[in-house]
């Protein structure tokens, strides 16, 4: 049986995609077949950021109206092959999704998937809903910010009564705490919430964070999930993100802010 | 950034407000935790106040004032109602 893993935040902007696409890959790295999914119907994005934009045929959509099979529909990944893409649909709206037209493709996807990746869209209407309702496993993608760390706390509670497992009165859905776009060094100036402010708040398990850094929108332009950079700090944070996710101990980096010696200020130089 | 600033390698001081963030988001978040519960009575407790009052005098929707702040350790609800008061006696013509 295949894990349901949804990446998901409540307010959008905060690094979902950018997570879902570096976490897919990572996991399809690691020799796990991973299948990720587009759930911002209308707003399709992860194509673009997975670089498959223009091998779209067919979208979930298509697959739930019986348009296209399921295998019609998924992109195999050309950089690592074990791993698929199901891309949102951009023309239709997100009532064209059903709670038993995405129950059946998960429970398809079930059968040839070790992780099914959900790319939840904002907010807390309709596609996030189905985005979060098969999930096993939720990665609370959140910046340290007042309505960033606000809406995740919605959405954990949104997790902990209105997704399955907590409908069928199951185990509950395990929470993963991602923080993004941190800057240690504005932390350090008292100019944004520290990490352990924001643990101490929502009071979920740590998996990664993510510095600030102007490597992801490198690896946006160019379509390559950031992951794969692995000079970048961003790609090797998710890296250590995946590694943890997948039971290993390894510690967090990119939390302090780095000394910067005279020459670097002199010449502002920037973090990778 | 000054010269002097720049070589102890310091922005410009700003006061840090991270700080107040975190203040603000617990006390908010508190709150919210319980109402997701359905339990919380400060709405209703207002709701039934201003119905209590009502029983005894007519009062105007726009003569009531209400106000409330939601604290860590304590929140008050407070409720300012203008009872009419007797019927001002006509004036001699
Ligand atoms: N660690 C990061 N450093 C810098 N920019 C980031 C980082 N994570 C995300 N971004 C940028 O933030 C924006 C929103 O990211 P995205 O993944 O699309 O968010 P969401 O899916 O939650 O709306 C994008 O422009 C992305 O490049
Ligand atoms: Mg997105």
């Amino acid at each position: 049986m295949a894990q349901v893993v949804v990446v998901t935040s409540g307010k959008g902007g905060v690094g979902k995609t950018t997570s879902s696409a570096a976490f897919a890959t990572g996991l399809a790295q690691a020799g796990k077949k991973t299948v990720v999914i587009d759930f911002d119907v209308g707003l399709r994005n992860l194509d673009l950021i997975m670089g498959v934009e223009r091998r779209v045929v067919f979208d979930i959509v298509n697959v739930i109206s019986g348009e296209a099979k399921l295998n019609q529909a998924l992109i195999r990944d050309k950089r690592v092959d074990t791993l698929s893409i199901l891309p949102a649909s951009q023309t239709r709206d997100k009532d064209a999704l059903t709670k038993e037209g995405v129950a059946t493709i998960i429970e398809e996807l079930s059968k040839d998937f070790d992780f099914i990746l959900c790319d939840s869209p904002a907010g807390i209407e309709k596609g996030a809903m189905l985005a979060l309702y098969f999930a096993d496993q939720a990665v609370v993608v959140t910046n340290p910010e007042v309505s960033s760390v606000r809406d995740s706390d919605r959405i954990l509670g949104v997790l902990q009564s209105k997704s399955k497992r907590a409908e069928e009165k199951k185990d509950p859905v395990k929470e993963h705490l991602l923080v993004t776009r941190y800057d240690p060094a504005r932390v350090e100036r008292g100019e944004m919430l520290k990490l352990e402010d924001v643990q101490d708040i929502l009071r979920i398990p740590l998996l990664g964070v993510i510095p600030e850094s102007e490597s992801v929108l490198k690896a946006s332009n160019t379509g390559n999930p950031v992951i794969l950079d692995g000079e970048s700090q961003a790609g090797q944070a998710y890296k250590d993100a995946v590694a943890r996710f997948l039971g290993e101990d390894r510690p967090m980096r990119f939390i302090e802010a780095e000394k910067r010696g005279f020459f670097s200020r002199l010449f502002g130089g920037r973090a990778a | 950034m000054s010269w002097l600033s720049f070589f102890r390698g310091k922005q410009e001081e700003v006061p840090p407000t991270a700080s107040a963030a975190k203040e603000r988001l617990q006390i908010v978040l508190a709150h919210e935790r319980i109402s997701r519960k359905g339990e919380d009575f400060l709405p209703k407790l207002q709701k039934e106040i201003v119905e209590l009052i009502a029983k005894h005098v007519a009062i105007e929707a726009e003569r009531v004032n209400v106000s409330l702040e939601r604290g860590g350790d304590m929140s008050t609800l407070a409720i300012a109602v203008e009872i009419p008061g007797p019927e001002p006696a006509r004036r001699a013509s």
